[in-house]
């Protein structure tokens, strides 16, 4: 009796103990925070907000937009999630680039391998592009151009070259693909031509050294140009200057800036600039520059204006200098084309949430914002975000 | 009325499982001494004077575990780091230090990996284990080679020694273990003796699984998607043989380890990538021997161990396109020798030096890779006071690292480390089982090879990262005899433990360049509490037992940071295991139940990293039978009964329900 009762006792405790194991809340789908960053944001004819594009860490599946709202100084944070809850699993994983055309927001999502195509008025999903490896994308006409390290695969795995991918925006179709040097970057259209930067950045030792020209009518490779190793970011001034960046190869070899006249096709320059980021805006580049000094055991980090028109250097710190202490990682740099106003993102240490900072077009300080995981990419829309 | 009855009786059980109760092996046996199959006995033991939490014999079999991290995780004070299925990597960080910090040994002897200081404990088996401990600082006897000082905290795997009946010389089991994802793991073990003096073991074993199960993600009122984990498949093949000899006053023993096996890498589960092709070879193998002898009032030990491990990882964009080329090899050679001396000055005074010697190659076919060559040199000096009352144990070891690569001129610099261990223990009553422990210990680890030397992200400059630790705690045990209780131990332990000169990746001009700094600091401050208790009713047998653990776990590294002061990745505020084991003649059944509370996957600890708590139940059942000559013991488990989907690691699911049946024959 006693052992049937203690039997009793076991199974009920157990019973009890697994009920409590049945029980388990769910995940909601995380909503966006917004706080107020600026409560005299000035008059927004034109760009009415500023999307921020997070990339996460690799493998964390933890790329989000944000969004700053210019017209009212209002701040929202992982937008993406609550107004696309249906979307498995997010934005993804490694967000690189992102971009407003035509109403249309792009996100380009790295370690995901597509192009996230969303309403740019609600930041809803309208459809995909699946782009392996892809990188940076840039626009002509009804079409899109999508930087992508995967290229086809050879018989020697090592020496695999990259493409570039054409889809239409309005079909997500792609239309076209051309395969261009090492592990490309950053782009831009000159009329017919379409320049990529190739880096070759799988390559340590063996880096690219070439802008490779692609005409847009017959989708070809025309022209290569020899510049420097290992190749990142791209702008053209409005003089039809391609200013192109080296990131050098991390030991001997600094990051450096070189010049493309587009009407040659020709280097022009070398500018002996440091560039890890870089923003055209009118007339002026904005270039930050983050290089690991082991001599020192830190980052040097410059923040350097270079005027277009005069091809010289007018700013060595076109932020407040105070604050630029304050920044570990400079990942990011924008400016509003309306009012000149500048944004510089910190990505810290990677592995937290990054800030947004909002600087006066004379580099005084206005605001300052948490944001994603590693903020890095802009665009400005002239649509808000409803 | 009876129904009330039933209701508080369940209700006094739920607690009891809860908070309290447990007879799963938490015992405070002194890993030299001999250990029974038994689970819990009457007699009074050595006490530990440090804290210890062990699994061995049945206990160890029955908690459906595939492999030792598995069993690790009825253990309180730690955290494994578990990447799904039963081939994902699984690591243990004691205390919160850090996985680098725990000292894995095998057989009495260490297992090391030069190059990045992370053992795999999902890659051993429990076929052929006899017991799991885990030690607190370092294991509580001063007799023991000098690395054993050297760890923050200790893990000792110890495989079956052969017991032999009177009238047989020799043991045979076979076991073959199937299930759930595509599992077939035939073993085999075989003890002979050879003669009075000389037994040996042969054990060997072979498992294949697809890695394949089913997970689920879903967020509420959100998406709802489930797909099957790939690329998680695992062969390998572990063969082990030993001879044990017998001396006057001592031992010996030799063994041969070789473990071989090929496996895929599952991969981080994220948008629109579920599925992963790269892969990845391995070879274990060492040789060991240990020699001990007791003359008089001097007794000498000595070990030796050579080891070779081989890692080949291949990611082929031909298999999948998004992959970057990567075809590496690794190669390490370690060889080790340590030689142990006490003297027992007075039977309450010991005193013993240790000196080990240790030898690390690491070889690969990176670019610009300089071929690190590592010399270590410990030498411990030990006490220790053992009054009825009152026992004292302190320790100093002297660490001395030597690097060397094919560069001279970019070699880490030399390194002496001079670090010292307290320990005490005080046992207050004549008559009364309960024991007061206290212990500080200060130790470091080095960088690993990989932190220094690994290509673009390796950084000489690295000074070495220490663990302060202090500890304070106590245990007590009653044999109460009543129908009700039979046995009762409880013990629990508060500590504060620091990190400095943490070891952490930073960024640097970019998402691909990392270097590796001096930068961390972290504070720990945490209470482990286990029980356990026995029950008897004849033939019937019940024990339990219950680990709980409480951890604050903040980075301090940088006080500017908004984040500063956050408790550190995947550490859990709270977290536990409840067992129970009911047994009766032949029968057997087996429940367990884990719980990590919630936790954050990164030290800002914000909803988007926040990670919810999970709980898994598993039940077995077990049923012994004579079948011939011998005995044959059939089991049958369910892991995850409720199905619950959850990730220990962000973006890696786990498995949910699953099962597994075992047939075991032993004569």
């Amino acid at each position: 009796m006693t052992k049937l009762n203690n039997t009793i006792c076991i199974s009920a405790a157990m019973l009890a103990l697994l009920t409590i194991g049945s029980c388990r809340k769910e995940m909601p789908v995380l909503p966006a925070e917004g706080e107020m960053v600026d409560n005299n944001p000035g008059s927004a004819e034109q760009i009415k907000g500023l999307y921020i594009l997070n990339e996460g860490n690799m493998g964390n599946n933890k790329c989000t937009i944000d969004f700053y709202n210019c017209t009212n100084g209002y701040y929202l944070r992982n937008i993406y999630a609550e107004r696309n809850p249906n979307v498995v699993k997010e934005l993804g994983d490694v967000g690189n680039d992102i971009a407003v055309y035509q109403n249309k927001l792009f996100a380009v999502v790295n370690c995901s391998h597509f192009v996230e195509v969303m309403n740019a008025r609600t930041a809803v999903h309208i459809g995909t592009v699946n782009i392996t490896n892809c990188r940076y994308i840039t626009f002509k006409g009804d079409k899109a151009y999508v930087s992508s390290y995967a290229g086809p695969v050879q018989i020697d795995p090592n020496a695999r070259p990259g493409k570039i991918v054409e889809f239409d925006i309005n079909t997500l179709e792609i239309t076209r693909e051309v395969v261009v040097g090492y592990q490309p970057e950053e782009m831009v259209i000159k009329d017919n031509k379409l320049y990529v930067a190739n880096s070759g950045g799988y390559r340590p030792g063996n880096y690219d050294r070439r802008v490779m020209i692609v005409d847009l009518d017959s989708f070809e490779v025309t022209k290569e140009i020899d510049v420097a190793i290992n190749l990142h970011r791209m702008e053209m001034d409005n003089n039809g200057r391609i200013y192109v960046s080296s990131r050098g190869d991390h030991y001997g070899i600094g990051s450096n800036l070189y010049v493309i006249d587009s009407n040659t096709d020709m280097v022009t320059d070398t500018l002996g600039i440091a560039v890890s980021e870089m923003h055209l805006n009118e007339n002026k580049l904005y270039m930050t520059s983050v290089q690991w000094s082991y001599i020192t055991g830190s980052n040097e980090i410059s923040y350097t204006m270079f005027d277009t028109d005069k091809q010289e250097i007018v700013s060595t710190s076109f932020i407040d200098k105070d604050i630029a202490k304050e920044i570990k990682i400079p990942y990011g740099v924008t400016v509003n084309p309306e009012n000149g106003e500048i944004f510089v993102t910190d990505a810290t240490d990677y592995v937290t949430p990054g800030y947004l900072y909002c600087f006066t077009p004379e580099g005084q300080f206005k605001w300052k914002v948490r944001t994603g995981d590693i903020p890095a990419h802009f665009a400005f829309s002239e649509l808000e975000l409803k | 009325m009876r129904r009330r009855l039933l209701c508080n009786v369940m209700y006094i059980f739920t607690l009891l499982a809860l908070t309290a109760s447990s007879a799963l092996g938490q015992n405070r046996l002194d890993s030299l001494q001999y250990i029974d199959e038994v689970v819990i006995t009457a007699q009074t033991r050595q006490k530990e004077v440090i804290p210890v939490q062990q699994l061995k014999g049945e206990q160890l079999q029955r908690l459906s575990s595939h492999n030792v991290a598995d069993a690790l995780r009825y253990f309180s004070g730690i955290q494994i780091k578990d990447y799904g299925g039963v081939g994902g990597l699984k690591t243990v960080n004691i205390r919160s230090m850090g996985t680098n910090h725990v000292g894995v040994f095998y057989d009495g002897i260490e297992l090391g990996n030069a190059q990045n200081g992370q053992i795999d404990l999902g890659r051993f088996s429990l076929d052929n284990m006899e017991s799991v401990t885990l030690y607190n600082g370092q294991k509580s006897a001063i007799f023991q080679p000098a690395k054993d000082f050297g760890s923050a905290g200790s893990i000792y795997m110890q495989t079956r020694t052969p017991k032999f009946d009177d009238k047989k010389d020799y043991n045979l089991k076979g076991t073959f273990k199937t299930g759930s994802f595509g599992l077939a793991n035939p073993a085999f073990l075989w003890e002979q003796k050879i003669n009075e003096k000389l037994s040996s073991s042969l054990s060997a074993e072979y498992m294949y699984t697809t890695g394949k199960y089913k997970f689920t993600y879903r967020t509420k009122d959100g998406y709802d998607t489930t797909a099957v984990r790939q690329n998680g498949d695992v062969n390998a093949i572990r063969v082990e043989g030993a001879l044990f000899g017998k001396i006057d006053n001592g031992y010996w023993r030799a063994k041969g380890y070789f473990y071989n096996s090929e496996r895929g890498y599952p991969g981080a589960i994220v948008r629109n990538k579920f599925t992963h092709e790269d892969r990845q070879w391995d070879t274990n193998a060492f040789a060991q021997g240990s020699y001990k002898k007791d003359i008089g009032w001097y007794s000498i030990m000595f070990n030796g161990k050579y080891a070779y491990d081989y890692l080949h990882y291949l990611a082929d964009p031909h298999k999948d396109e998004a992959l970057m080329y990567t075809n590496n090899h690794y190669y390490q050679h370690e060889a080790y020798a340590s030689l142990a001396n006490r003297f027992t000055l007075f039977p309450w005074w010991d005193i013993s030096l240790s000196t080990d010697y240790q030898f690390n190659l690491l070889d690969a076919d990176l670019r610009d890779f300089v071929f690190p060559r590592r010399h270590t040199i410990l030498v411990a000096a030990a006490t220790a006071f053992d009054f009825d009352f009152l026992k004292i144990q302190a320790s100093l070891l002297a660490t001395h690292v030597r690097d060397n690569v094919v560069l001279d001129t970019i070699a880490a610099p030399n390194k002496t480390e001079w670090t010292p261990t307290v320990i005490a223990s005080y046992k207050p009553f004549k008559y009364i089982d309960l024991n007061l422990r206290a212990f500080y210990k200060r130790i470091f680890r080095m960088p690993t090879l990989n932190d220094l030397y690994y290509t673009f992200i390796g950084n000489t400059n690295l000074k070495p990262e220490y663990t302060n630790q202090y500890n304070i705690g106590f245990t007590y045990s009653k044999q109460i005899g009543s129908p009700w209780l039979e046995y009762i131990e409880l013990q629990a332990d508060a500590y504060y433990n620091e990190v400095e000169n943490k070891i952490v990746a930073t960024p640097t001009s970019n998402f691909f360049r990392w270097t590796m700094i001096n930068l961390g600091i972290v504070e720990i401050r945490g209470i482990d509490a286990a029980v356990q208790a026995m029950w008897r009713w004849n033939k019937f047998l019940l024990s339990a037992r219950a680990n709980y653990t409480f951890q604050k776990a903040q980075d301090f590294t940088d006080s500017e940071s908004e984040f500063y002061g956050g408790q550190i990745p995947y550490i859990p505020w709270h977290s536990g295991s409840a067992a129970i084991n009911a047994s009766y003649r032949g029968w057997e059944m087996n429940y367990s139940f884990i719980y990590t509370g919630e936790r954050y996957s990164s030290t800002a600890n914000i909803p988007v990293n926040y990670q919810l708590p999970w709980y898994t139940s598993d039940f077995s059942v077990a049923k012994s039978l004579k079948a011939g000559p011998g005995e044959l013991k059939i089991t049958l488990e369910v892991n995850n009964i409720f199905n619950q989907q959850y990730e220990v690691v962000t973006c890696y699911p786990m498995p949910g329900i699953n099962f597994k049946g075992i047939i075991q024959y032993t004569y």
